[in-house]
């Protein structure tokens, strides 16, 4: 993965062919285990067919770190990635709230909201996308020309959308 | 244990007590899961008195098991059983999807359904828990409804149940349609809303016990694992086979509608009448063109995605959504009806989805009644109207309705092939059971035997303990990859024989069960000891049969009599199947899997297996 940072993953929901090996290697990278739920991408099925991997976007604003009131999350300097100190983190889930997306959820078992950090640099997810040849995650250079706070949006909203591009008028009827 | 979540769900829906069960690691060992461990379930609580239990009757169980690398094998799948009643056997009937991770997710292996509820109910299992809920408002809705409601109604109670936590993804489901509520004996268990568990007609049983439903959503991992590293080495090896392969990920089985008929002879044409056909309109390239709008779909952990989801977007089809449809249905709701059209194709394909039933039992017995008709013997009146016209999609739509609402002439075809056939000579006084393209009691898949250019062999269906299951197809020799025995791996296993079917993947298996594990199963132990244990039980229980039908193996294990037909067009025109090389192949595989002459499981076999219960139940039969 050979691409300048900081990079943005972009997501292509109609190449999504609802194989979930990102969710596999999300939490096996995080975890060690394979644990769907725990995963910091998760594939939500609202209909078939429309499978929606969501995520964290990265917002410009940052209103999750804006909402946190006790510095759980940061930026990093590295990847801008959103960073949540676990040990800071007391689960009050306004993160939620103040996400758009309402992209972070709690950690199953843990005491701290879960969003993606990217992996340090090299993420997991993006890797066996492409090795499947779906690229329905791929890397891309930053641009300050696209707002991705637009792709911060709740799994219902992206699914509304995509079963009109998918079925047509016939969508509208699937949710 | 590593890889099973070490315990299973029982439900007594007509008590309404729920209970943990567990299995000692000795059996596990010995029965792995899934179709093993079903038969082992069914055998130790019904073997005893099998012939008596009514499949459609409280005392039936309903079993919906994970196997050890469910979840960790690409491709995961469940697998239903119970007393079937299309055989009146029990069959391992598998279907792809996300259920069995969330169950193992949960804590479960699997849940094992006994009673009956009083009124519609679903089960709803979060982690470990579980609870009976009110279908009435689900009853009677078809698959499309049936997941929008689900869908929406889980991720509310989870959210209630669980404030705070975020979003909820919503709970992965299994459920029927009107079918299945109807007890039509082609009745499947559904999933998504193009996914099946159609062979062993378990719909009618779901049906049976008032259940609707099971959603699940488990937020806990997938069980400890032997050696983590070693599985995700594997996971990674099985689906770069997969994708190097690339044939079932772009095409499906969708190549297979043109290609079977048109250069294999082995494809059902108008009730199996023909094998042949050379219609280019109805070659995967038109599908691919006209009506797919997703060319690569698949179930969790998949890297073949062989699934494409089709919906024609013009004309009086238009907004009818299935899968490929995958080649059997191309097959069964399209060159069997004399029908050859993508289109038409999908809008029937998808009808059958939408009601729940299966594609294979529900074209088997369309064509079966097209034939019929075509020769006088069921008239437009018997068929309250309907002029069922090969090609007609109009009719067979309508009488698709109907079976799956058992109304009218329905009734009798929602029975399936065989017992449609028994029904319809008891009234029409002809014998047209020689029409009906069936094995014990159930539809055969999709794949002629008479051209002998097909995967099948002359005994695959007449020797399956599986009947007429075409995954399930009994080969000699006995460890081939696609015979029966290897097949119960795969579905003890429980997951996708898809991402098998690469030889090295084949091999990879046995270090898979042993990441999982820790078991070093290997062929030896399987196919000496393990398979057959599985093999002798399902035997057994098809053997003894009942209450409605019974098989006599020196009668029943054969081909439907439509195969020692002449093929009538093609270029294998004239090629039959050749009884004495079935009487040959059929002695010759009975030996190889430790059945005497007449194909019951020899006593010494049984006792070697440690099977002394079943040895003892099967002296009643006198063959």
């Amino acid at each position: 993965m050979s691409i300048v940072k900081p990079f943005w993953i972009a997501r292509d929901y109609m190449k999504c062919s609802g194989c979930r090996r990102c969710e596999i290697a999300c939490s096996l990278f995080h975890e060690g285990r394979i644990w769907p739920e725990a995963s910091r991408i998760r594939v939500f099925m609202l209909v078939p067919g429309a499978e929606v991997s969501h995520f964290c976007s990265q917002c410009e604003d940052h209103p999750c770190i804006e909402s946190c009131p006790v510095d759980a999350l940061s930026v990093s300097k590295e990847t801008e990635a959103i960073l949540v100190d676990k040990e800071k983190c007391t689960a009050c889930g306004l993160c939620i709230d103040a996400c758009p997306g309402r992209v972070p959820h709690m950690h199953p078992t843990e005491n701290y909201a879960l969003i993606c950090d990217l992996c340090e640099g090299e993420p997991e997810c993006v890797k066996v996308c492409s090795e499947g040849g779906w690229n329905a995650l791929r890397l891309v250079k930053k641009d300050e020309l696209l707002c991705y706070r637009l792709y911060a949006k709740r799994p219902e909203e992206v699914t509304r959308g995509l079963v009109i591009g998918l079925y047509g008028e016939k969508g509208k009827e699937l949710i | 244990m590593r890889g099973y979540a070490g315990k299973y769900l029982e439900v007594d829906l007509s008590t309404g007590k729920m209970e943990e069960v567990t299995f000692d690691e000795s059996i596990l060992r010995r029965y792995i899961g899934g179709r093993g461990l079903a038969t082992r379930i069914l055998w130790d609580r019904l073997g005893d008195r099998w012939e008596t239990i009514d499949p459609l009757g409280p005392e039936n169980i309903l079993l919906v098991l994970t196997g050890p690398l469910t979840g960790f094998f690409p491709g995961a799948r469940i697998c239903i059983s119970g007393k079937s009643p299309l055989t009146n056997g029990i069959v391992g009937s598998t279907l792809a999807g996300e259920l069995p991770v969330e169950l193992k997710c949960a804590g479960y292996d699997g849940i094992i359904i006994t009673g009956r509820a009083t009124k519609p109910a679903y089960l709803f299992i979060t982690d470990s828990k579980a609870e009976i809920k009110d279908a009435s408002h689900l009853w009677g809705k078809d698959a499309k409804e049936t997941l929008k409601i689900l869908t929406k109604e889980g991720r509310e109670t989870l959210e209630k149940k669980f404030p705070g936590y975020g979003e909820w993804k919503e709970p992965a489901v299994i459920y029927i349609g009107p079918a299945g509520e109807n007890k039509a004996r082609v009745a499947a268990v559904c999933g998504k809303w193009t996914h099946a568990a159609g062979y062993g007609g378990y719909g009618a049983v779901m049906g049976s016990k008032n259940l609707k439903a099971i959603a699940a959503k488990g937020t806990g991992p997938l069980p400890e694992v032997n050696d983590l590293e070693g599985v995700r080495r594997l996971i990674g090896e099985v689906s770069k086979m997969s994708y190097r392969s690339d044939m079932w990920r772009r095409w499906g089985t969708g190549y297979a509608g043109y290609d079977v008929g048109a250069r294999r002879s082995s494809e059902p044409v108008r009730n199996w009448q023909e094998e042949w056909h050379d219609e280019r309109g109805f070659g995967v390239d038109r599908f691919e063109e006209r009506v797919w709008v997703k060319r690569y779909w698949g179930d969790f952990g998949c890297p073949t995605t062989c699934l494409k989801i089709a919906m024609p977007k013009t004309g009086p089809f238009k907004g009818a959504i299935t899968d490929n449809p995958d080649y059997e249905i191309q097959a069964y709701a399209g060159t069997n009806l004399g029908i050859f059209t993508p289109e038409e194709n999908v809008y029937l394909a998808a009808l059958i989805d939408d009601l729940g039933l299966c594609g294979i039992q529900t074209g088997n017995v369309l064509g079966f009644a097209g034939e019929l008709y075509q020769r006088g013997i069921l008239t437009k009146e018997d068929l309250d109207g309907i002029e069922l016209r090969w090609g007609d999609t109009g009719a067979f739509a309508a009488l698709i309705r109907k079976i799956a609402a058992r109304e009218g002439i329905g009734d009798i075809l929602a029975e399936g092939t065989h017992r449609a056939a028994l029904k319809i000579n008891e009234v029409k006084s002809v014998d047209v059971l020689r029409y009906a393209v069936v094995e014990k009691g159930m539809a055969i898949g999709a794949h002629g035997v008479r051209s002998g250019e097909d995967y099948v062999q002359n005994i695959s269906y007449a020797c399956s303990v599986q009947a007429g299951d075409h995954t399930s197809a009994a080969m000699l020799p006995i460890f081939e990859s696609d015979s029966e025995l290897t097949i119960m791996l795969h579905d003890s296993g429980v997951y996708c024989l898809f991402n098998t079917m690469e030889a090295e993947a084949l091999d990879l298996i046995w270090d898979f069960f042993e990441a999982v594990t820790g078991w070093k199963i290997g062929p030896e132990e399987w196919y000496e000891t393990t398979a057959r244990r599985i093999l002798h039980i399902q035997r057994a229980a098809l053997l003894l049969g009942g209450p409605d039908l019974k098989w006599d193996p020196r009668v029943h294990d054969d081909n439907p009599p439509r195969f020692y037909e002449p093929l009538p067009s093609g270029p294998y025109a004239g090629k039959t199947v050749n009884k004495a090389e079935v009487e040959r192949a059929k002695k010759e595989y009975y030996e190889s899997v430790g059945w005497d002459e007449n194909g019951m499981p020899k006593l010494e076999e049984l006792k070697r297996l440690g099977l002394d219960g079943v040895a003892r139940k099967l002296k009643e039969l006198l063959f």
